[in-house]
């Protein structure tokens, strides 16, 4: 008896630790607070997000962070408006998303960056509903993640926008008249997409001849895929996906002799930063983006020397998306004449009321507009790669 | 109070008290400090997760630690009952507005729908021993995961729909989808609350507890013990193998659509190999057939990534140097001579209340 009176004692002081962790916690976190009110000339804005830091889309999740970090820097060199940025982990995993996102309100957050991917943004964004912060996600594309939400805001193209723009550029253009789609369909991004280009496509004509699909655990092999599509004579291919997949794609496809057009959508930029890929195969290859980082415009040049000064590497159009998050919050900030002693419910109406009635030009398109539901308007580019560079159709 | 005494003496009443006291003990102070509001949100998220991996790992302890067989599809099940649970609450939602009955019938339909499961894969699994077991175990795991993922149902005013591979059926204007192929669910009613998983641990505890210290817990322990000497007796060793099986898988179900009901959106994609692992850990690091162990491993190694955030980048690298440490702890000569002591105590005692009795 006295024996497992101990071990329940022991689990007592357990349970007393973690409560306390816990408890320790809010505690400091209603410091930070009342620091904040007291000095709140000189305080920040705290802007959270949760991001796949590790894992593997740890490339997308680490140039979201950097691109951000890079504006709140350059904001707040400038002395007006004065930002703090934090990024959790979320491993893209929307249980740990959420875990991020707590973590992240305990920190004291105001405004979100809601999540990086798709899914883990679905999971908190119905929390960042409920919870009245306002968020505004760089590139969480998915519909499901402003449906129903009137404070969760996109600044990448939702997804149906995509595949519609990839279809009408297609029959503009008159880029192929067989088309044969590759698509994963365990991604809510590249589902999205396809299911509205095949709509779009019937609408316009357009003869789909192969439809073939794979999963994260089938992403290796794409031979059947591609043997379908060359069975059938395809002589586009239209590939709704990041550019991992696209460059074993275009690699197989290549060792196998047959040479149709690619056509991407805008996770396919960052092709020709892929490691150990013979960038002579994506030669030809189109894609839709927002964003080119050899475009020669002053904001772009700017943004593209620091990001290669402090990461040493060409950024993608995920940075990009999130250095306009970070500017577009700052043009609203100013213009609502917000404080940083703004409580999140307060600041959420405030940028609802500017995000649905300002205009914003950055480095991803200009005269973007937001529209009620949290959809962002604005142009996707036609780039074609030649030789070894982004060039506009 | 001499019955009770005498009750934790013995090896099996002190596991049920201990138990059961963590689990009480842990519920009443944590939710003091829910209602006093002394507690951080990231705590407060962790909960119901927390609750639902105890029950996974208390049940997988079930056929890991008393059954003696290892199982690498655990999460399998979890799923079975995630989406039963979900096309349970999403269907009936117009019609029962109480989301707590609903949350009940979820739990109790994604428990049967796991155990039917169970028994699908148990039967050909359980002829099986050893390493090839688990194998099949791991296969029938990603099986599930797989059937799931290519699993398309809607609601709208004429019913429910099903299809597989491809959305076969279109929706009228009122209906929904409820689980998208690979997109999974989104969109789901957070009816989880951390006194309904609170609740949920302690029927699994008095089910399998009361399950181990009966006498099919002492036929399913003589099967993993030596399955001859079972046969020989007159146990009939299959019998008692699906049972443990089957009631791991239940439990499992109900894990699941507790789970599930805590987000708002979840893909087949999460149950996959690696949540078997994480929860085969949580077990392994209890210690086999050790319940209470189980419920403070489950509870810990849930915690301690997100009490490491602070140290950020270092975070796997800590956890994963700590479960070593920890691992290595459990078969250390330290832990084997702790409990030698113990047991060593433990029969001066019980030889001196056999004399005080005498």
């Amino acid at each position: 008896m006295k024996k497992s009176l101990s071990m329940l004692l022991a689990g007592l002081m357990l349970v007393g630790t973690l409560a306390g962790c816990g408890g320790g916690e809010t505690a400091s976190n209603d410091n930070a607070g009342a620091d904040e009110s007291s000095t709140a000339s000189g305080a920040a804005f705290k802007i959270g997000g949760t991001s796949p830091l590790t894992g593997d889309a740890a490339i997308y999740g680490n140039a979201v962070a950097r691109g951000a970090q890079i504006a709140a820097d350059e904001i707040n060199a400038e002395g007006g408006i004065q930002i703090e940025l934090k990024f959790e982990d979320d491993e893209n995993n929307t249980e740990k998303a959420v875990n991020a996102y707590n973590n992240l309100k305990d920190w004291g957050m105001q405004l979100s960056l809601g999540s990086v991917t798709s899914k883990p943004c679905e999971a908190i964004s119905t929390d960042i509903n409920t919870d009245r912060i306002f968020a505004l996600t760089p590139s969480a594309s998915s519909v499901a993640t402003t449906e129903g939400k009137d404070n969760v805001f996109q600044m990448c193209f939702a997804d149906p926008n995509q595949g519609t723009a990839s279809a009408d550029y297609i029959s503009e253009q008159k880029l192929g008249s067989k088309i044969a789609i590759i698509w994963k369909n365990d991604d809510v991004y590249s589902t999205g997409i396809h299911d509205k280009f095949v709509a779009e496509a019937q609408a316009k004509g357009l003869e789909i001849v192969s439809e073939t699909t794979f999963t994260d655990a089938s992403a290796t092999d794409f031979s059947v895929q591609l043997n379908d599509a060359k069975s059938k004579g395809a002589d586009l291919i239209f590939l709704p996906m990041y550019y991992t997949p696209a460059s074993l794609i275009l690699t197989q496809a290549n060792s196998m002799g047959y040479a149709p057009k690619f056509f991407g959508v805008d996770g396919m930029d960052g092709i020709l930063t892929v490691e150990n890929f013979d960038t002579s195969l994506a030669e030809g290859v189109m894609l839709l983006t927002p964003f080119n980082a050899d475009a020669t415009d002053d904001k772009t040049v700017a943004f593209v020397e620091k990001y290669k000064e402090e990461y040493g590497e060409v950024p993608n159009q995920f940075a990009a998306d999130a250095y306009d998050c970070i500017y577009a919050y700052a043009q609203a900030l100013e213009a609502a004449g917000a404080t940083p002693d703004m409580s999140n419910e307060e600041l959420c109406d405030a940028m609802i009321e500017q995000f649905t009635s300002m205009t914003f030009n950055g480095l991803t398109g200009e005269n973007m507009t937001w529209d009620t539901t949290g959809a962002v308007s604005k142009s996707p580019k036609g780039m074609v790669i030649e030789n070894g560079a982004y060039v506009g159709m | 109070m001499n019955k009770l005494k005498k009750y934790a003496a013995s090896r099996s009443g002190r596991d049920t008290l201990l138990s059961f006291g963590i689990v009480i003990v842990a519920f009443v102070v944590v939710q003091a400090l829910v209602l006093t509001g002394s507690i951080s949100s990231s705590m407060k998220g962790l909960l119901v997760p927390i609750c639902a991996y105890i029950i996974m790992a208390v049940s997988l302890n079930l056929t890991v630690g008393i059954l003696g067989e290892l199982s690498l599809g655990h999460a399998g099940f979890m799923s079975v009952g995630a989406f039963s649970g979900i096309v349970v609450t999403t269907s009936l939602a117009d019609t029962i507005p109480s989301g707590v009955v609903r949350l009940i019938l979820a739990i109790i339909v994604g428990a049967i729908c796991a155990a039917i499961a169970g028994v699908i894969v148990g039967v050909p699994v359980l002829r099986l021993k050893g390493d090839y077991l688990a194998i099949v175990t791991l296969a029938f795991g990603e099986i599930i995961k797989n059937i799931i993922n290519v699993l398309y149902i809607g609601k709208d005013a004429s019913g429910l729909h099903f299809s597989i591979l491809e959305q076969k059926f279109t929706l009228d204007e009122t209906g929904s989808m409820i689980i998208n192929g690979p997109m999974g669910v989104s969109g789901v009613e957070k009816l989880s609350s951390f006194v309904s998983g609170f609740i949920l641990i302690l029927i699994t505890l008095f089910i399998i507890l009361n399950l181990i210290n009966s006498r099919s817990g002492r036929a399913i322990m003589a099967v993993r013990d030596n399955k001859i000497a079972a046969d020989s007796i007159g146990i009939s060793t299959t019998h008692y193998k699906l049972m443990a099986f089957v009631i791991s898988a239940a439990f499992a179900g109900m894990a699941g659509a507790l789970y599930a009901m805590n987000y708002s959106t979840i893909t087949a994609a999460k149950f996959d190999f690696n949540t078997s692992i994480l929860i085969l850990v949580f077990v392994v690091l209890g210690g086999l057939g050790n319940i209470w162990g189980s419920i403070i491993a489950a509870t810990l190694l849930t915690l301690l990534p997100e009490l490491l955030r602070a140290v950020n980048s270092y975070r796997m690298l800590i956890y994963a140097i700590l479960l070593i440490a920890m691992m290595l702890f459990n078969n250390s000569p330290l832990k084997q001579r702790i409990l030698e002591k113990r047991g060593m105590k433990q029969m001066e005692k019980a030889e001196r209340s056999g004399k005080e009795g005498a």
